[in-house]
């Protein structure tokens, strides 16, 4: 029978979370690295144990854990759990150096972009925001951090190289920290085409490579932000989220600071989509596994009050892509409910019906097994859920 | 000359290290603030880059070194420490800034 395994990050640990398929009863398993700041885990699609996860802190810096157990035992990659190569029997760790790309050969990446105050800024590395295995290859997995950036490993996080052409592409004077930083946040890999990658960063925009992230273009011609200069810009938009269909990668759907969007171009262009949402402000987006055609979105108040409306959790799902949305509210608070739910705390299983789950900046976990037509928390005090990923087991 | 010292690390550095209680090191030579990083880095390479810089080697910025109730935070690395740190009898403390507690 089917399992799903639900990695939850948070504020203070990690959390995996179990069920089988009828994702009625769950075991909880955590925290993991406790009192750490974890800003995502994620699975291998082609290992499903093998799991990488950031753990971050603003006192001690960046650390990369892996498991290969399915989240049973973890280590930094470089130290396999029973080497002992140091004096003392300690493991060897050399995972967590990220260092920019500053090398003359590949480019000469741009060295400052936009600060707060409009004033340029050096790139300075504060943190790994979001961790995407590869389709095909459990050792090779994309980083994308904060200072926007996207770095690759190809020896199962042991080492990490950036990708320059991304910060190389000529528009980083430009870019600018949003609220939570200038992080790179979105990382989707085409199933269809092993060389193209979309990317987002807050507040740069969406880009697009086509040769395996030798070399980059924004792609953000539709999107309108009345916060820059030109509104239309090519470059400067908080992109908050893309998600895609791996059925359909040519088609994206993007939760923007304000506005949801769509592209049916690869993100060549993009139409706004968002009809009759209460609010277009949100964070995080996604599509259901099997319907390509129906998107979900949780609507925040506003980028003032980073929380939802009206003091109701509700999810809101589109059928038809984007413009006609209902509310999906069965089991989540209708009344005094003031958390968020954060850009990358969404996530999609692909059982029968497809299992929707999200977590909130209160500590939630909510999960759906009915493509959303009905919610109940997994659990309901954890810290502040910064992601969530989910896995569908065999 | 070879000399034991001590170093008490945080919490969640503890943790990540897999040691309880203080670390004792062995220096080869002057004990600084560099020698003593250098030493507690090659015995727990997975501490690399979490009190200095993986680049500049410089001191993160919340971490704070003290030393017999002394804060030698902005002391050069390449200053001798204190005879008592460098004799055993006093720790070498690495210890994260209170801010944001």
């Amino acid at each position: 029978m089917s399992k799903v395994r639900v990695l939850v990050g948070t504020r203070k640990g990690a959390f995996v979370l179990t069920s089988d398929g009828k994702r009625e009863k769950w075991d909880i398993n955590g925290p993991h690295f406790a009192g750490w700041e974890m800003y995502h885990l994620k699975g291998s699609p082609a290992d499903p144990n093998r799991l990488y996860a950031s753990q971050t802190s603003g006192w001690f810096g960046q650390i990369i854990q892996r498991s290969d157990d399915g989240g049973k035992t973890w280590h930094q990659p470089g130290t396999p759990p029973g080497e002992q190569v140091a004096p003392g029997g300690m493991p060897k760790g050399e995972s967590n150096k990220f260092v920019y790309d500053t090398s003359a050969e590949t480019g000469k990446p741009l060295t400052t972009h936009q600060f707060y105050d409009g004033k340029q800024h050096p790139w300075e590395f504060k943190r790994v925001w979001h961790l995407e295995p590869s389709l095909t290859d459990p050792d090779t997995v994309y980083a994308g951090v904060e200072d926007a950036a996207i770095f690759r490993s190809t020896d199962g996080g042991k080492n990490w190289k950036e990708l320059p052409g991304l910060r190389g592409h000529g528009t980083g004077p430009k870019w600018q920290p949003g609220a939570g930083g200038m992080c790179l946040h979105t990382i989707i890999l085409d199933p269809s085409n092993p060389q193209r990658i979309f990317i987002a960063i807050s507040a740069a925009g969406a880009f697009r490579t086509d040769d395996g992230g030798k070399t980059w273009k924004p792609i953000n011609r539709g999107l309108r932000s009345q916060y820059i200069p030109d509104p239309t810009a090519e470059v400067g938009h908080c992109v908050h989220h893309i998600a895609m269909n791996p059925s359909r990668p040519g088609v994206l759907f993007m939760q923007k600071h304000w506005d949801v969007m769509r592209s049916d171009d690869a993100g060549d262009s993009w139409r706004e989509v968002s009809g009759n949402l209460p609010t277009d402000f949100g964070f995080v987006i996604d599509v259901h596994a099997h319907e390509p055609e129906t998107i979900y979105v949780v609507p925040i108040k506003s980028d003032s009050e980073h929380y939802v409306h009206e003091g109701k959790l509700g999810v809101y799902r589109s059928r038809t892509g984007g413009n006609e949305w209902e509310a999906l509210t069965k089991g989540l608070p209708q009344s005094d409910c003031y958390v968020n739910v954060l850009r990358d705390a969404m996530a999609v299983d692909s059982l029968d019906k497809c299992g929707i789950y999200f977590g909130t900046t209160g500590g939630q976990v909510y999960a759906s097994a009915d493509a959303g037509d009905s919610w109940s928390p997994i659990v309901r005090d954890l810290p502040a859920v910064l992601s969530v990923e989910v896995q569908t087991l065999a | 000359m070879t000399k034991v010292i001590r170093v008490v690390l945080p919490h969640h550095l503890r943790t990540l290290a897999n040691v309880r209680g203080e670390v004792e090191l062995t220096v080869e030579g002057p004990v600084t603030q560099r020698s003593v990083l250098d030493a507690l880095e090659a015995g727990y390479p997975m501490l690399r880059g979490t009190i200095r810089d993986h680049v500049t080697q410089q001191r993160r910025p919340f971490l704070r070194f003290f030393a017999c109730q002394e804060d030698l935070s902005h002391e050069p690395p390449d200053a001798p420490l204190p005879d008592a740190v460098a004799s055993g009898k006093e720790p070498f403390i690495v210890i994260g800034a209170i801010a944001g507690g």
